[in-house]
């Protein structure tokens, strides 16, 4: 590891792969659906680099010196917000954060006015959280920044996917031919929908598992028209663990048993909850994961959430490298 | 000023009359004064001739279903901006919804619509009276008196009736005045907010899905209720193969039911939602002018809905013009209004089943003219024919002509069309209403 020199400054991350505009075509980071296997491992290729950058005294490299990253959100978020603006930052970029629910939003403002107005500030990169499936491809119509998508409604939230991937990747070496179980409220789930583009690429495994009520009924054909033929669905959590290497939760958002698609949270920590029990059901040294915030005792145990075989802090951590690997991309990337 | 119109050489269609053959046509003093063959018209001073070689001449259209928005919503649309459209439609009568503000549920606002129309409509406008008060699904209009002053059916269009103990009450009740009760059909606890038909789309795209079950659902109980009451019921823009087959069934159980489709609902589907140009751009767009409701469904609706045309099961095409301002439509797919802005664009999308051999062209012009002629009844004078001695209302088309649709162009303020940019083939040329040219291509 290369050790700086106190009072040097910034360093240069020697260990960045080249930017090869043939493989990498992105402008905008919307979701995984137009990723291409070799695009993702370039992503993850590129935040191994990053991660190096991270263990050094200073973890800055001047990437993005004199480049502008506005975080957005519509959305109350802690960690996706911070990890963005962290890896900005550890980019060299001025970094400026506006919380839309606080802001002239209030004030009746349209996204489209914001986005405007942000562009017209000067942002090169604006990074969007918001509540609505679509908002930032309605931003890419309109302005000329890059946009990020750090989650759109129930749709994709493309940054926690590929650093899930990058999660599963380092501790396992491999991401083809892995089991992975996603466990939880699939409909409303961006990240679940970000991971099944993701994870079909990359020769995962996936089974998506759910209460009827809980997936969306055009899912089957989703994944036939689509050809995500790496993906099925169950809806008893046992097949979904059996032999499992991954296993992912996913929060449930206590609203949905309030509007009726579960009879009560009691029948569904029966049904679904990840146990230490169910939990035996997967391979040994399974994966735990959890895109946060957790519910303990809800979707997981709290033994199991803490547990030794829990990413969950891992996957907040790797979180940064890989969003500081998307905004390194993005700025090289020219055509989309 | 009526003048005194020779359109010669076209291929004058007339369904409801069972002509189909070039001819020449006779327009005076406003009425259909003579058909017959070419050359051989009474001799007329002051006569205009309209050169219709390679046209198709037939009654002009007429549209069950349309928003005009006036009273209420002007930024949307006026009577003015929406019969211009209609007329550059080949539309020469047109049925607005009473889904304005306030709602068309009494006899003044009835009243206050005709009288602007004769003032600043191009084409004839036919208001619909809300079903319930206010539109609020609670107690039935005063039909007879809304009747009375002109209206020519009842509805609640958009705003469903909830109740079908409500909805019950006004079949029965509406029956004194002959007139239908015109009903959207959707539950709206099933459709729970949703913005686009709930498929693989919508489960692509994170979007909230609105069931097919929730317009059957509707359609059944609407029809049950009909044969109870012996009402008119008429269900607007069908867009489900069920629906299409809970009518059949009901049609021959003798159920005095009528029914229209939306030219958009004939030709998109869901799919659209995700853009117009997919493939070359790989780039979802969330397209909000592909939200509409009830929404775009699938391959086989379309083909159900043409088989219900053909097979007499779906009555009549009415557009659901829907115009929305730039702001209704610019945002978020969640937040956009539900619409099409339909009239100007009508034709020529069904002229691309006509030309795709799917449909004939004698059955779409029924669908237009004489079969919605027949809904509406007699109480205007008689529509959707070229009888010597019924009002002028003509419609001149060349269905080979292509053009690309630019909502720019557009007299109606709703610039929002799914078609935009599209290439079509089949365009107005001429509209006539009452004898008067009251559109003509590429002249202002």
């Amino acid at each position: 590891m290369k050790t700086v020199e106190p009072g040097s400054g910034t360093a240069t991350p020697e260990t960045l792969p080249p930017l090869s505009t043939a493989v990498w075509q992105h402008r905008h980071i919307l979701d995984l659906d137009d990723f291409t296997q070799e695009e993702i491992e370039l992503v993850m290729e590129t935040a191994d680099a990053m991660a190096e950058v991270l263990t050094r005294e200073v973890k800055r490299v001047p990437t993005l010196r004199g480049k502008t990253v506005v975080t957005m959100f519509y959305e109350p978020s802690t960690r996706t917000r911070a990890s963005f603006e962290l890896a900005a930052k550890n980019l060299s970029a001025d970094t400026i954060s506006i919380d839309a629910s606080k802001s002239s939003v209030t004030k009746g403002e349209s996204l489209l006015d914001s986005l405007c107005t942000i562009q017209a500030l000067g942002a090169d990169f604006i990074v969007m959280r918001h509540s609505q499936s679509g908002a930032p491809y309605l931003a890419t119509q309109y302005v000329n920044s890059s946009i990020i998508n750090a989650g759109d409604g129930w749709h994709a939230h493309p940054s926690q996917a590929l650093l899930d991937l990058y999660t599963i990747r380092r501790h396992l070496g491999k991401l083809d031919n892995l089991k992975v179980a996603i466990i939880g409220d699939i409909m409303h789930s961006r990240v679940a929908r970000s991971n099944i583009w993701g994870m079909n690429t990359m020769g995962a495994k996936v089974v998506l598992c759910a209460p009827h009520t809980l997936l969306a009924r055009g899912m089957y054909d989703f994944l036939s028209k689509c050809n995500l033929s790496n993906v099925s669905i169950e809806t008893a959590v046992e097949p979904a663990l059996e032999d499992a290497d991954v296993v992912m939760l996913l929060r449930l958002q206590l609203e949905r048993q309030q509007s009726g698609l579960l009879p009560s949270l009691r029948e569904y920590i029966q049904l679904y909850q990840l146990t230490m029990e169910r939990l035996s059901l997967a391979r040994q040294n399974a994966l735990v994961m959890h895109p946060g915030p957790i519910n303990e005792g809800v979707e997981i145990s709290p033994e199991v959430a803490h547990g030794a075989q829990s990413v969950i802090a891992e996957q907040v951590t790797n979180g940064v490298a890989i969003r500081m690997a998307l905004l390194y991309l993005v700025a090289g990337g020219k055509n989309k | 000023m009526s003048t005194t119109i020779l359109i010669s050489g076209g291929r004058i269609i007339d369904p409801g009359q069972g002509i189909d053959e070039v001819a020449d046509l006779l327009i005076t003093k406003g009425k259909i004064a003579w058909i017959g063959d070419k050359g051989k018209a009474p001799s007329q001073p002051d006569l205009t001739t309209i050169d219709a070689t390679g046209l198709i001449v037939c009654p002009g259209f007429i549209d069950l279903h349309c928003h005009l928005r006036e009273p209420g919503f002007e930024d949307k649309e006026t009577i003015a901006t929406g019969t211009k459209a209609a007329a550059r439609g080949g539309f020469t009568t047109i049925c607005c919804m009473p889904n304005t503000n306030p709602p068309l549920d009494t006899q003044s606002s009835i009243d206050y619509v005709k009288k602007a129309a004769e003032v600043e409509g191009a084409v004839q406008v036919l208001p619909i009276g809300c079903v319930t008060k206010g539109r609020q699904g609670k107690e039935i209009t005063e039909m007879s008196e809304l009747a009375k002053a002109g209206a020519i059916g009842f509805s609640d269009d958009g705003e469903p009736v909830a109740s079908s103990r409500i909805m019950s009450l006004a079949m029965d009740y509406s029956q004194a005045s002959g007139l239908p009760i015109i009903d959207h059909c959707e539950d709206q606890e099933l459709s729970d907010g949703g913005f686009m038909n709930d498929g693989w789309v919508s489960a692509r795209l994170g979007l909230k899905g609105i069931p097919k079950v929730a317009e059957e659902i509707t359609v059944a109980r609407d029809l049950a209720l009909a044969q109870l009451t012996n009402a008119r019921l008429h269900i607007a823009h069908v867009s489900t193969a069920d629906s299409v087959e809970l009518i059949r069934q009901a049609k021959d159980k003798g159920t005095t039911v009528t029914a229209e489709v939306t030219p958009h609902h004939l030709t998109l589907t869901e799919e659209r939602v995700m853009g117009s140009k997919l493939e070359e751009h790989n780039q979802l767009t969330y397209d909000t002018n592909a939200k509409v409701n009830p929404p775009l469904r699938n391959k086989e609706d379309i083909a159900a809905l043409i088989k219900g045309l053909k097979d007499g099961t779906i009555d009549a095409i009415a557009t659901d013009h829907a115009p929305h301002t730039l702001v209704d439509k610019m945002c978020e797919f969640g937040l956009a209004a539900f619409g099409i802005s339909g009239l100007e664009t009508a034709l020529a999308c069904l002229m691309s089943l006509v030309h795709s051999d799917q449909l004939d062209l004698n059955t779409l012009i029924s669908k237009l003219t004489s079969e919605p002629a027949r809904i509406i009844g007699t109480r205007y004078g008689e529509l959707g024919t070229l009888k010597p001695g019924c009002r002028a209302d003509v419609a001149l088309f060349d269905p080979n002509k292509e053009w690309t649709v630019s909502s720019l162009d557009f007299a109606s303020k709703g610039r929002n069309t799914p078609f935009d940019g599209c290439h079509l083939k089949g365009n107005v040329m001429i509209t006539i209403v009452g004898g008067k040219i009251v559109y003509k291509l590429n002249s202002k």
